[in-house]
């Protein structure tokens, strides 16, 4: 495949490998996280870290939407389409997504919720105009790559005065999540999860710029290099990471200049400063409530708030008891330190969102490098 | 008495006619639509016997008596038609194909249809003709057969069920549990075809891509492996759940592991792409008329060679080899450079958000 192939070479990789192996210093350990479970996907997927110096730790980030969602929110979507009788909307992981009871927005369908999965805003907008006597709710989640195509979405059902369509607004933003790890104790106080730099998502910075994290690189001393999904783009961040650190350097370097520049898509970012506003807060998996990290839907377009059109309250659930996910999503534990990975959790039956997503840290190791457990 | 007139009987109205609950009640619409459509397309002279249940003769294989292989698979595809086939060829196929994949040679084809009431005859003829051309190209009869019609709302168009008869000579000895550490593992083909072609026609997310499904019937390609008198120790049609699948199937049963080869696994450029923007992994993707074989190292060239040979095994590769393995974990080297397990798939295939 043209375009794709050139970043997933074998041979590029091992010249890139030797360059990383040159490249650390003796004695020397490091520790990156990549924040956006796409790139942990890749890292699993394409067994990344076999052509890593065993000296270099990639500890895996919050930044899978998934996993970050409480089971609060996904409670809500299953109470729409179970109890009030809306046809719910959303992207494909989420149907698997563990909630209250034993329920999920999978098992909620097979007891009768019209629950449909779409590929995009588009599909849930044709939906509500095939169904005029319905009421669709788009269950909105992910993070700013997904964000300015429910803004579209709400914008042209005003246009079209598609009165039916609402959205759950559940958008997050990478920012706040990435400033709330660099801030608990355990990377602040305790140094007990030594973050040595991160690797920004350059989907996310397709539509936000680089510049939000010039911010991170300065007031915490933390280099950031924003990186493509394939392989090589994430080799050849660790590679600039290994340097900047090295050099005693924190700034933000761009991996991605094929298609991420200082200040992202302003359209785009306008459309959404036009829908969204901050929420004050915004309870995440994992990382608890983390004050303005999520957006919520501007008085204007109220009558397209789904939480406002149907009452509807959060109320916070807690996680399994015994579920790590929260440490994991923090990077303070590894998957296989959860006593309940690969045991009681699997894919097959996620107690913890982490395992629900292939781009949760837990699924991936689990479908993807057991192997090394085993050894 | 001699007077009585003959009733006339409309004919079935094959280009706007629907099915209706009357086709399934045992009356004379019922009949007439076996006889006008079912009969007419699929008749041969077990068929024609009329009965409950066919009258066949006892299986040999030559000249010898041999053992039964008898195997099921019920067919709920969407959409219908797709490109490459439909419904009906598929539920052909897809039995042959699990008779033949024991070492049998398949013989006959019994076939159930639940239809929907509202369902377009000319739809059903089109369905029952490719069943028929099908059949008759793979030289395997429909002998039996029987129909429901279901009310509307309650099916999804036709449901069909087929069951396959086959014989096994003595001594052919083929299954999951066979494979041992040192086999080789081939596969007959491009993986992901028939995923492919089905998704790029699915309501919302049509998407015009060349390519079409690989349903076919296998048994030719197999009698052809099984003439070279390799060391065959298992074969299979990776179909649901893909390579990946049929694979850790295997190494369960077999209680081994498996070391695959990214590089070595051949898929078409186009399915790799669309799997790609789909969010999909093709060794998961379903195939209709692919063989996996696992065989004793030595006979490998033998059976590549014999494959190749083949129509439908042109494109026919050595992916990777059967190991030692107590976890029976199905393993990848990535062409990347890396190691990876293939697991089995975890529910459905669901795209991923961002």
């Amino acid at each position: 495949m043209k375009y794709i192939d050139e970043f997933r070479d074998g041979e590029l990789a091992k010249n890139l490998a030797a360059s990383i192996g040159a490249a650390v210093e003796p004695g020397r350990s490091y520790s990156f996280m990549e924040f956006c479970g796409g790139h942990t996907h890749a890292i699993s997927r394409y067994g990344l870290s076999d052509l890593l110096p065993p000296t270099i730790r990639m500890v895996h980030g919050p930044g899978c939407p998934v996993c970050v969602l409480p089971i609060g929110r996904v409670d809500m979507a299953i109470d729409l389409a179970l109890k009030q009788g809306v046809i719910l909307c959303t992207y494909g992981d989420t149907l698997r997504i563990p909630a209250s009871d034993g329920l999920s927005l999978m098992k909620a369908k097979a007891r009768g919720g019209d629950i449909r999965m779409v590929y995009s805003t588009i599909d849930a907008l044709q939906i509500a105009r095939d169904n005029p006597d319905r009421e669709v709710v788009f269950f909105a989640i992910g993070f700013e790559t997904t964000t300015p195509p429910t803004a579209v979405a709400i914008q042209q059902a005003e246009t079209e005065g598609l009165s039916n369509f609402s959205v759950l607004c559940c958008h997050v933003l990478t920012p706040s999540a990435i400033s709330n790890i660099l801030e608990s104790p355990e990377v602040r106080q305790w140094g007990t999860v030594p973050l040595d730099g991160f690797i920004g998502p350059a989907h996310v910075s397709t539509v936000i710029g680089s510049r939000p994290y010039e911010f991170f690189a300065e007031e915490y001393r933390k280099p950031v290099v924003i990186a493509g999904f394939e392989p090589l783009d994430v080799m050849q961040a660790i590679l600039m990471l290994v340097r900047q650190v090295n050099e005693g350097r924190a700034e933000v370097e761009n991996e991605f200049s094929r298609a991420v520049s200082r200040d992202g898509n302003l359209k785009a970012q306008d459309r959404v400063a036009e829908v969204f506003e901050l929420r004050r807060e915004f309870e995440w998996r994992g990382l608890s409530v983390v004050p303005y990290s999520a957006l919520k839907i501007r008085q204007k377009y109220a009558a397209f708030d789904a939480e406002r059109r149907f009452k509807l309250d959060y109320r916070s659930v807690p996680d399994n008891k015994a579920c790590d996910c929260g440490a994991i999503l923090r990077g303070v534990k590894k998957p296989q330190d959860c006593k309940l990975f690969g045991t009681v959790c699997t894919p097959e039956n996620p107690i913890g969102s982490c395992m629900v997503s292939s781009e949760g840290a837990c699924a991936a190791h689990y479908s993807y490098g057991r192997y090394k457990d085993a050894a | 008495m001699a007077n009585v007139k003959r009733g006339y009987v409309r004919p079935l109205d094959l280009k706007q006619g629907r099915v209706d609950l009357t086709h399934g009640s045992g009356g004379r619409s019922m009949v007439q639509l076996i006889s006008e459509l079912f009969a007419k397309h699929l008749g041969n002279e077990y068929l024609g016997q009329g009965n409950d249940g066919a009258v066949l003769p006892a299986p040999t294989i030559g000249g010898r008596a041999g053992r039964l292989v008898m195997s099921t698979d019920c067919h709920v595809v969407s959409p219908l038609f797709f490109p490459g086939g439909d419904i009906g060829c598929l539920s052909v196929h897809g039995t042959i194909n699990d008779v033949a994949v024991m070492g049998a040679t398949p013989l006959y084809l019994a076939a159930g249809f639940v239809l929907e009431e509202g369902f377009p005859l000319a739809d059903l003829a089109r369905i029952v003709e490719s069943m028929a051309q099908a059949a008759r190209e793979a030289g395997v009869p429909v002998v039996t057969g029987d129909t429901k019609v279901v009310e509307r709302g309650k099916g999804d168009g036709v449901f069909i069920t087929t069951t396959g008869v086959g014989v096994l000579p003595d001594g052919l000895e083929l299954g999951g549990s066979r494979a041992r550490p040192g086999d080789a593992v081939i596969i007959s083909g491009c993986l992901g075809d028939h995923g492919v072609a089905i998704m790029s026609k699915r309501e919302n997310l049509s998407f015009d891509a060349p390519i079409e499904s690989d349903t076919a019937a296998l048994h030719g390609l197999i009698a052809a492996m099984l003439a070279t008198g390799a060391d065959l120790r298992c074969l299979r049609d990776p179909t649901r759940g893909g390579l990946a699948a049929t694979l850790n199937e295997i190494a369960g049963q077999s209680g081994v592991g498996m070391m695959l080869h990214e590089k070595a696994i051949p898929v078409k450029q186009v399915v790799a792409a669309a799997c790609e923007f789909l969010g999909l992994d093709p060794l998961y993707v379903a195939n209709e008329g692919k063989l996996i074989a696992i065989c004793a190292a030595d006979d490998t060239a033998r059976v590549l060679d014999a494959m190749r040979a083949h129509p439908l095994g042109r494109e026919a590769a050595l992916i990777g080899e059967v190991i030692a393995d107590d976890h029976h974990f199905v393993q990848l080297t990535t062409a990347f450079g890396g190691r990876r397990i293939v697991d089995w798939l975890a529910g459905d295939q669901l795209p991923r958000i961002c």
